[in-house]
């Protein structure tokens, strides 16, 4: 993944973490939440940067598993959906990552 | 807010009672996390020698303590609810920050702060010693499973940590044990304030945890490996088919020993009563203090002690589920069904246990932290067709309906019937639900967030603690309601006595209400004598059954056909079919009653939910009497 200028892909449309299959990681841009909501996901260690990786879910994928900062904390699709994410890698083009 | 003509507490400023004397005037307040092991290490320090009540005006349960040094001093120790930061943003962090400043003045302002950390998680959980170093009170740092952090390969460089913090540090596990007398050393120490030290502007969060991580690995900190066995559980425990499937056995076995299993000792405990009462009763004079003792007092408290069984071994499996880490996946599993409904997962243990008795039931929804959801769990809870009514359902229908089968040898007419209580209770569970979400208890868009703690043994002494500690919660708040109540409707039915011998039924003061309100009741196709069940079965359901037997003068155990043809007599098919929806929707049960109002904190919600369910069973009534003829 390249980073890009400026310039180069304006308004590039993030992936958010409802878009991630069990395995995959990505890394976080920004939550779209109200001030005190977005609060309570940061202290739990969802902060701009931070490295996201998709464990388990219930049946059906939602609410999922996430672990971020040496914790695995369960959102739902609703609130995954406002967690907007680049990603860093997938199941598929990752080969031999624990 | 603190401003004295709004207060509760003013006449006795601090009202934060211990359990017991304190040697030395020294409080100290638990501070951390959630899943910091913050319960446990309390646990570790007070033993038996601690009290659980609400912190008054909020529904935030304040546990107290007496931690005992070795020099025989009491410390009076505060357990904080869990907390991520300082910034109050609930009610849980609201009471938290407020004693923490002395704000509360209820509360007296703690002497030093014993703030507990995950020493397998320290990045993140260090971020909430800035604040609470911020408030420059005396700190212990203690940094729990300090076994897990050993076993998993991790390493914290503890006197590197203290210089960094300007406080002491101590690494302790809770549940070895191991460590504790470095905090009884502190606490017998005198205590200094934590040198100033360069900390973090507290309202930016990633600046927190910029400095959280620079202290961390200025302190050589190194994370332990992920837990192997937590990802081995996890991929069978949430595995897309087997998890599913252990959660229903999990779920069957809670439901069977609670409904089952717990039916032998309630049998047993009921016997004693019954010989007790009666070797009592022989022992003392026949007067109106033995019937009062005997029938009264006896009955009324055999009645609620019936149920410990039940409560001991729900609090048993929700011990076991929770402190082992298996309950979050299990709320992870139920959460969506429960969401279509407007809860969440967290409370469907909870009402699933609501079918044997909501008692328990409600006193097991502290562990939904979202107030809102635990406030609407606990109004719905009721619903559920709980054990007490079930005596009550068989009398009917074997009274109203013939034996046939429906659906070939499988399902009889009284089966059906008997399921489709079950299903009416329900679906009035589901709708209130969600007229309760969408309405007074709405979360907003509060988002959903469940921490997934790594599975860990559940330890005896934890466990006992806490059925020790719900068991009395039980006994004594249930236990002095019902009592009174029993005695108040023993003195309904036995005056006004009749030459120094208690009337009739029909006359006694009970008789005169339910005469009374027959003008109410006679839509409902119910007569004055189910009236006066109605009214004793505010005690508890199945009180009706032995109200009515007294009545057609009649033991119910041994003329249970006598009762049947009795109440045939009395009943139209319609009044029949009215009192069963009758039973399914009010809130005939004292207990639980008194135990809403104790986990709501305060008359408010328990009148709300007694009115509305007592207004649905009316409504519903009256229609059945007037559909079914």
């Amino acid at each position: 993944m390249q980073l890009s200028g400026n310039n180069a892909q304006p308004k590039r449309a993030f992936s958010t973490l409802v878009d991630l299959r069990r395995g995959d990681a990505a890394t976080l841009d920004h939550i779209d939440l109200p001030g005190n909501d977005a609060r309570r996901l940061m202290e739990l260690g969802f902060l701009p940067g931070a490295r996201i990786t998709a464990g388990h879910s219930a049946p059906g994928g939602d609410p999922r598993v996430f672990q971020v900062d040496g914790s695995e904390i369960a959102l739902r699709r609703e609130t995954a959906r406002r967690l907007k994410v680049r990603l860093v890698k997938t199941r598929q083009t990752s080969v031999g990552v624990p | 807010m603190s401003e004295c003509g709004t207060c509760h507490g003013c006449s006795a400023a601090p009202v934060v009672e211990f359990p017991g004397p304190l040697a030395s005037p020294k409080i100290v307040a638990l501070a951390g996390p959630p899943n910091s092991g913050k319960t446990t290490l309390f646990n570790r320090l007070t033993g038996l020698r601690q009290k659980v009540a609400n912190f008054p005006g909020v529904t935030v349960e304040q546990h107290t303590g007496i931690a005992e040094l070795p020099d025989g001093r009491g410390v009076g120790i505060i357990d904080l609810p869990g907390i991520y930061s300082l910034s109050p943003q609930s009610e849980d962090e609201q009471v938290a920050h407020d004693v923490l400043t002395g704000e509360r003045p209820d509360t007296p302002r703690p002497e030093a702060i014993l703030l507990v950390l995950d020493s397998t998680n320290l990045g993140r959980h260090l971020m909430l010693a800035a604040p609470i170093l911020a408030l420059g009170v005396p700190t212990l740092i203690i940094l729990n499973m300090a076994d897990d952090l050993r076993n998993r390969g991790g390493h914290v460089d503890t006197r590197q940590l203290s210089a960094q913090l300007g406080a002491p540090v101590a690494l302790v596990s809770a549940r070895q044990g191991e460590g504790i007398d470095e905090v009884f050393e502190f606490l017998a120490s005198a205590m200094p304030a934590p040198a100033p030290m360069e900390l973090p502007v507290l309202h930016d969060v990633p600046k927190c945890r910029e400095w959280a991580g620079r202290v961390g690995s200025r302190a050589s900190y190194r994370p332990p490996v992920p837990p192997k066995w937590t990802r081995r559980l996890d991929s069978v425990f949430l595995h897309p088919v087997a998890g599913p499937l252990v959660f229903a056995v999990v779920v069957v076995a809670v439901f069977q020993t609670i409904f089952y299993a717990a039916v032998p000792l309630m049998d047993g405990l009921r016997w004693l009563f019954d010989v007790s009462g009666k070797w009592v009763a022989s022992t003392l004079p026949d007067s109106i203090f033995r019937s009062l003792l005997v029938e009264g007092v006896w009955s009324g408290v055999g009645s609620v002690l019936v149920f410990l069984p039940q409560v001991l071994f729900l609090f048993l499996f929700i011990g076991i589920l929770e402190d082992s880490g298996y309950l979050a996946r299990a709320a992870l599993i139920a959460d969506r069904t429960m969401a279509r409904v407007g809860l969440q997962g967290k409370s469907f243990i909870p009402l699933l246990s609501a079918y044997a008795c909501a008692v328990p039931a409600i006193l097991s929804t502290r562990t939904i932290e979202n107030k809102r959801d635990r406030f609407a769990t606990i109004l719905i809870a009721p619903f559920m067709t709980c054990s007490a009514r079930l005596p009550v359902y068989t009398l009917i229908i074997a009274a109203f309906l013939p034996n046939r089968p429906v659906l070939g040898p499988f399902l009889g007419v009284r089966a059906a019937a008997l399921l489709g209580l079950y299903v009416l209770g329900f679906l009035a569970a589901v709708l209130t639900a969600r007229v309760l979400k969408s309405s007074i208890l709405k979360s907003g868009h509060t988002p959903f967030l469940l921490e997934m703690p790594s599975y860990r043994w559940p330890t005896l002494r934890s466990i006992g603690l806490r059925l020790f500690d719900r068991a009395w919660v039980f006994l004594r708040r249930a236990g002095t309601v019902i009592l009174l109540v029993t005695v108040v409707l023993w003195v309904m039915a036995h005056l006004p006595t009749v030459n120094g011998k208690a009337p009739a039924i029909a006359d006694s003061l009970a008789g005169t209400v339910g005469r009374t309100i027959e003008p109410v009741i006679k839509p409902l196709g119910f007569n004055w004598k189910i009236g006066i069940g109605l009214i004793t079965s505010l005690a508890a359901r199945e009180t009706i059954i032995g109200t009515l037997g007294a009545i057609y003068g009649m033991d119910p155990e041994s003329h249970q056909q006598g009762l049947q043809k009795a109440l045939q007599h009395d009943l139209t098919p319609g009044g029949a079919v009215a009192l069963l929806v009758f039973f399914a929707f009010a809130m005939q049960c004292i207990s639980t009653i008194a135990v809403v109002r104790r986990e709501t904190g305060g008359w408010k919600w328990p009148i709300l939910q007694f009115t509305y369910m007592g207004v649905l069973a009316y409504a519903g009534a009256f229609v059945a009497a007037h559909l079914i003829r």
